[in-house]
């Protein structure tokens, strides 16, 4: 927005109008505060995960207590394994078709214009805004086995599988990912392509020799971003749910029909549920608000 | 913006996939939903099916009280929610733009709730924090003030809790935008106030608030947009009451849908989200439009 840097730039752009001056050890002290109490629901369900059933509802909570590996052993037992390895799957396939088809788009939308470039990017945005609860019935419908007799009952026979949550997830990340990229195309400097097209470049080389290490962070903040959402995403896997295999957040919800009050495993599987994502957004920290904000934020 | 003519078939070729793939999985559903909206179908009794025009937006509008209670939910959890968020997002914000030992690590905290599985945030909250026996909140209450009170938060405060956990996960996603407004204002400005002895708090007044405005816009409608699709906290803390007291429409798409397989009136249901909604879209993709015509 306000400056055009190259992204290699990146870390030092972050610090551009950071106070600078030393905060008061009151303000440091408050923030701590702030902070502890925000992450305490957090470390509570972690330090669940390791304490007996009945140490998880002793009061006043414990914070140092001998850790068990019980309750990994049991979630383990009921099966956790596949339900992450659905969302392992769910995520990652859906991630690279999303980089497949945005990868393209977002350099075709940046630097190589159609006319109405502004009008296409705009309603890729518009269907990420548009509620899943508009759309979910038919999919429903159409993702059964039987499907709608007056559309020829053609049943898709997606509902609860991996294919259906696929399709669904990279339609979901593809609008984000086309717009975070886009505007890290937009980044690379005009002249350098200028060059590149004097000396005969073609597209491909053009887009894979010359464009996409420049903004190779910039890819990898996209995929983080599209792992991150569709691995939390929730209203398309329970509402297609079906009895066969699904992911995590599922598995949640089945855990509590079915095993009632075992807080101890469910902290352990929540525990286990949530690692991959925390670490990625640990990672991914710096570009984080770039993807949440469409890119309108830098 | 039209430097190039010779490049528009190649720019059509990139475009194209993706643009045909986004038509066909939401574009052509939403079409279905508006077709199905006008039929009386249920999947239970499928001899019975017929179109019936409007009458399923009668139905809902004039004889289902559950449908004016989700209205008022929906309203109400996304605009405390989001208000709610913006205001403790702004405090995390301005809390990490200083200087202290530390801060990376307190940032890195503050973020983590929003990183967290919206399903594992609801159990973790409905049992290890909101649980009136063995909860750490009521435990914290029962400690800290006089009278043993304990409060059961679902069953007596259920859209408070709610939207308590709501404002958890979306306040970090505020900070993450409202510190990068921060962050683009020229350390300059600031030095120059300070030379002329303003206080912190006329500091941030008079700098920091009315440069957020157009950031405070953004995280407000992007948090609309994200927080009315959010049925898992509903779910699993709630399911949707006691009653109807935390029925919001999403939630209420998917009873009608899924338990009582009405597909007509769940249809419905989907078109009046997607126009209730509209506003809200039109008012971002304005903003949207606007920052990036700055660029």
């Amino acid at each position: 927005m306000q400056t055009r840097a190259l992204p290699a730039a990146g870390r030092l752009r972050r610090r551009r109008g950071f106070s600078r001056e030393k905060a008061s050890p009151l303000w440091a002290i408050t923030a701590w505060i702030v902070a502890l109490i925000a992450f305490y629901p957090v470390l509570s369900m972690f330090l669940t995960g390791f304490k007996t059933e009945s140490g998880a509802v002793s009061l006043p909570p414990a914070l140092v207590f001998l850790p068990t590996l019980e309750n990994y052993r049991a979630v383990f037992a009921i099966n956790f394994l596949p339900f992450f390895g659905n969302s392992l799957i769910a995520s990652l396939i859906s991630t690279f078709f999303v980089m497949v088809l945005a990868i393209p788009c977002a350099y075709g939308l940046a630097l190589r214009r159609t006319e109405k470039w502004r009008d296409i990017l705009f309603f890729f945005i518009s269907t990420r805004f548009m509620p899943p609860a508009g759309v979910i019935v038919p999919l429903y419908v159409l993702y059964s086995a039987n499907g709608d007799p007056e559309l020829g009952a053609f049943g898709l026979d997606l509902l609860g599988t991996m294919r259906g949550l696929i399709i669904l997830y990279t339609a979901m990340n593809l609008p984000i990912a086309i717009w975070m990229l886009r505007s890290f195309f937009e980044e690379v400097p005009r002249d350098v392509l200028d060059a590149a097209r004097v000396d005969g470049a073609g597209v491909m080389r053009e887009m894979l020799q010359i464009v996409f290490p420049m903004v190779r962070p910039g890819v990898v903040a996209t995929i983080f971003i599209a792992i991150i959402f569709a691995w939390n995403e929730f209203f398309f896997a329970f509402n297609l749910a079906a009895a066969g295999t699904s992911t995590v957040p599922i598995f949640m919800v089945r855990f509590v029909t079915s095993e009632g009050l075992f807080w101890a495993k469910l902290a352990a599987s929540c525990t286990m549920a949530v690692f991959p994502i925390v670490l990625l957004g640990w990672l991914a920290q710096g570009q984080l608000v770039r993807g949440l904000s469409m890119g309108a934020v830098k | 913006m039209m430097r190039r003519l010779g490049d528009q078939p190649i720019g059509r070729r990139l475009v194209l996939p993706a643009l045909i793939y986004v038509i066909l999985v939401t574009q052509a559903p939403f079409l279905l939903t508006i077709w199905y909206s006008l039929q009386r179908w249920n999947l239970n009794r499928p001899g019975q099916r017929a179109f019936v025009g409007l009458d399923n937006y009668l139905y809902l509008i004039t004889r289902d009280p559950t449908f004016r209670i989700a209205v008022v939910n929906t309203v109400v959890f996304v605009v405390g929610a989001v208000l709610l968020s913006l205001l403790l997002g702004l405090i995390y914000a301005e809390l990490v733009n200083h200087d202290f030992p530390g801060r990376g690590i307190v940032r890195t905290l503050l973020i983590t709730p929003f990183l967290i599985m919206p399903a594992a945030a609801a159990l973790t909250w409905k049992n290890q924090m909101l649980n009136p026996n063995f909860g750490a909140v009521d435990w914290f209450i029962r400690t800290a003030l006089p009278g043993n009170i304990s409060p059961n938060w679902l069953g007596h405060y259920p859209r408070e809790a709610v939207i308590a956990v709501l404002v958890w996960r979306w306040a970090p996603f505020m900070m993450l935008i409202l510190l990068a407004g921060m962050q683009s204002i020229s350390e300059e400005v600031r030095e120059a106030a300070r030379v002329d002895g303003v206080t912190p708090w006329q500091e941030f007044r008079d700098i920091t608030l009315p440069h957020l405005n157009r950031f405070m816009q953004l995280g407000g409608l992007l948090g609309t947009v994200f927080i009315v699709q959010e049925i898992d906290p509903i779910y699993l803390m709630t399911r949707g009451g006691p009653g109807s007291a935390t029925t919001t429409l999403p939630y209420l798409v998917y009873e009608k849908a899924r338990e009582s397989f009405d597909v007509g009136r769940g249809a419905a249901l989907g078109v009046i989200v997607v126009i209730l909604s509209i506003v809200v879209i039109t008012l971002l993709l304005r903003l949207l439009n606007r920052m990036l015509g700055e660029e």
